[in-house]
């Protein structure tokens, strides 16, 4: 599949600087700073409401952060994704899966990876106006898009289900097609969001194949997972959060290892460990 | 028997017309979830455009020929179609992400608008132009009485039926079709995945206004008059052709057009007649009837005739 020009290994492809975001009176991102680097899968955990989907929908521009910087080091150069809207943002080189599933329920599976790529197919013909001129430019685009998304429907498995649609395929099914539209976008970052929920221990293994088959095509990955087993068998690099604070950050065994990181997940230790900031119940 | 077929032709022509405006306010409901009241004023200003476009090519000479009726027929899509890209940029695209009712109340606004816009510069009085397609094909002569179809019966179905094929070809077939289905089932989605949601919205208005301008186009052949308080009522038959169909629906706005239109023309037809309760009805009151409908259709089927129910997701 298309391989992108990519910052060098260990050179950071996201960096995100004192991220701050309030909801009114919460604040369920405090100053969080990390690094994402090229080619690695980058975990990012904590309890519920830790403040991870939070720092999700501020790196996909759903929200504009209260302060601080999102950088992206893409393909076209550093790109301040937190002054970046919309639809630009995917056209940078990020694309994301939702927790809860978003796909187009009522396109076919194959049409909901072509949307998938409309920046691809709009700027091979001159953003459509080439359609009315050279409509033999037109097909050879379609056609690619069709070839790159038969390459992602076999490596998610989903090739025989290509002309259903997409709503009427199994849960695993549809997280699986969730991926594989996101990565029809050719994005150098994958923002993963609890891609393992609901999924069976066999499907979850076949999940982290795939994920680390997206790993060596060359795409970078950021991963929100609650399925600890996933997280310290394919991440690279750990980041947990707590109550919207980082409180540890480094590779899975340091992690582990972490008094912290324990202290939050199972509540115990000195209430002065855990820099709880007031926000109760928040994303 | 050979005036009920005459009267289906007749229902039929008319019903194509709301066919061709309800394709636009189930478009835009479909992809931004507001009814654009605008949308028949639009047409209005398409029959307008129409009316000053013939006029202006009868004085420079040109023959009343089909070829000047497709000339004019494209000019009025083309500037028509201008209007529809303004209306959203001025008085809907600002007020995204505001509540629910203020672009409804804006489309309010924007109608006031473009009537007033349209009386002032036009003037009040309704204008006039010559019938230009005459002729008519007699089908059969039954009883006495001869069931025709006029020329220009004939040009309001293929015109339609042309449009309409080309415009389900596009959304269907094409990428821009697909950007738009994706951009109807989830904007926010749409965006994530690269797509101009902006300017996806942007092009439905277009095309929105220029079937409008086709069906302005074709009702001012029909009828031969325009006025600026035109888009009021055919709008408002279109709107109800629209829910009838199922709001959302392509295929549904224009099944719920052709019901509308039979029911209105049957209505003028058969009301007031001398049998059965017939006797007891009103031929003045076809609005009602249509009316009737829209009001019968909210309470028992809301999602209409070939809309999709709404399921709430889980």
């Amino acid at each position: 599949m298309s391989a992108p020009i990519l910052p060098a290994r260990n050179a950071p492809i996201l960096q995100v600087r004192e991220l701050l975001m309030r909801f009114g009176g919460l604040t369920a991102v405090n100053r969080v700073s990390f690094d994402a680097m090229a080619g690695d899968i980058t975990a990012v955990i904590g309890p519920n409401g830790a403040g991870k989907t939070t720092v999700f929908n501020l790196i996909t521009g759903f929200y504009k952060p209260s302060g601080g910087e999102i950088v992206l080091n893409g393909p076209g150069g550093p790109k301040p994704l937190h002054a970046t809207v919309g639809h630009r943002i995917a056209q940078a080189g990020v694309a994301r899966t939702f927790q809860n599933i978003r796909l187009f329920p009522g396109m076919t599976v194959l049409e909901n990876l072509l949307v998938a790529q409309h920046n691809t197919l709009q700027a091979a013909t001159f953003f459509g106006i080439g359609a009315a001129f050279g409509l033999g430019r037109y097909r050879q685009a379609e056609r690619e898009a069709v070839a790159l998304a038969r390459r992602w429907l076999e490596a998610t498995r989903l090739l025989d289900r290509a002309d259903d649609p997409a709503g009427a395929l199994p849960y695993g099914a549809q997280r699986r097609l969730e991926i594989a539209r996101a990565m029809c976008t050719n994005p150098v970052l994958l923002c993963l969001d609890e891609p393992a929920a609901g999924l069976n221990p066999r499907e979850s293994e076949e999940l982290a194949e795939l994920i680390q088959l997206i790993r060596a095509q060359g795409c970078s990955i950021l991963l929100i997972e609650h399925d600890m087993g996933v997280v310290m068998r394919i991440s690279d690099r750990v980041v947990v959060l707590d109550h919207g604070v980082k409180i540890a950050d480094g590779t899975p065994a340091e992690v582990r290892a972490d008094e912290r990181v324990i202290a939050a997940y199972l509540g115990e230790g000195d209430e002065d460990d855990v820099p709880a900031a007031p926000v109760e119940g928040a994303a | 028997m050979a005036y009920a077929l005459q009267q289906l032709i007749n229902g039929v022509a008319l019903g194509m017309i709301y066919g061709l405006i309800a394709v636009g306010y189930t478009m835009v409901y479909g992809i931004i979830g507001m009814i654009n009241f605008a949308h028949g004023d639009i047409f209005m200003v398409g029959a307008f455009v129409s009316l000053i476009s013939f006029v202006l090519l009868s004085t420079g000479g040109w023959a009343a020929g089909p070829g000047a009726v497709l000339l004019v027929l494209l000019i009025s899509m083309a500037i028509t179609a201008l209007y529809g890209w303004s209306v959203e940029r001025i008085a809907y695209r600002p007020l995204r992400g505001s509540f629910r009712l203020a672009p409804l109340i804006s489309a309010i606004g924007m109608s006031i608008v473009l009537q007033n816009f349209v009386q002032v510069s036009q003037g009040a009085r309704a204008k006039p132009i010559e019938p230009i397609i005459t002729g008519s094909v007699e089908l059969w002569h039954g009883n006495g009485f001869a069931v025709s179809v006029s020329s220009m019966q004939l040009v309001i179905v293929v015109v339609t039926l042309a449009v309409l094929a080309v415009f389900t070809w596009m959304v269907t077939r094409t990428r821009l079709g697909r950007a738009m289905r994706a951009c109807e089932q989830d904007r926010k989605m749409a965006g994530l995945l690269g797509i101009d949601t902006d300017r996806t919205i942007s092009i439905t208005f277009v095309i929105g206004a220029a079937l409008a301008a086709v069906a302005g186009t074709l009702y001012l052949l029909r009828y031969g008059l325009a006025d600026f308080f035109m888009g009021f009522i055919v709008g408002v038959k279109a709107f109800t052709a629209a829910v009838l169909g199922g709001v959302g629906s392509l295929p549904g706005a224009l099944l719920g057009g052709l019901l509308i239109g039979l029911i209105e023309t049957m209505w003028s037809a058969y009301a007031g007649q001398d049998m059965f309760l017939l006797r007891e009805l009103n031929p003045a009151y076809k609005d009602v009837a249509a009316f009737a409908i829209l009001i019968a259709t909210l309470i028992f089927l809301p999602s209409g005739l070939l809309g999709r129910a709404e399921v709430e997701k889980v």
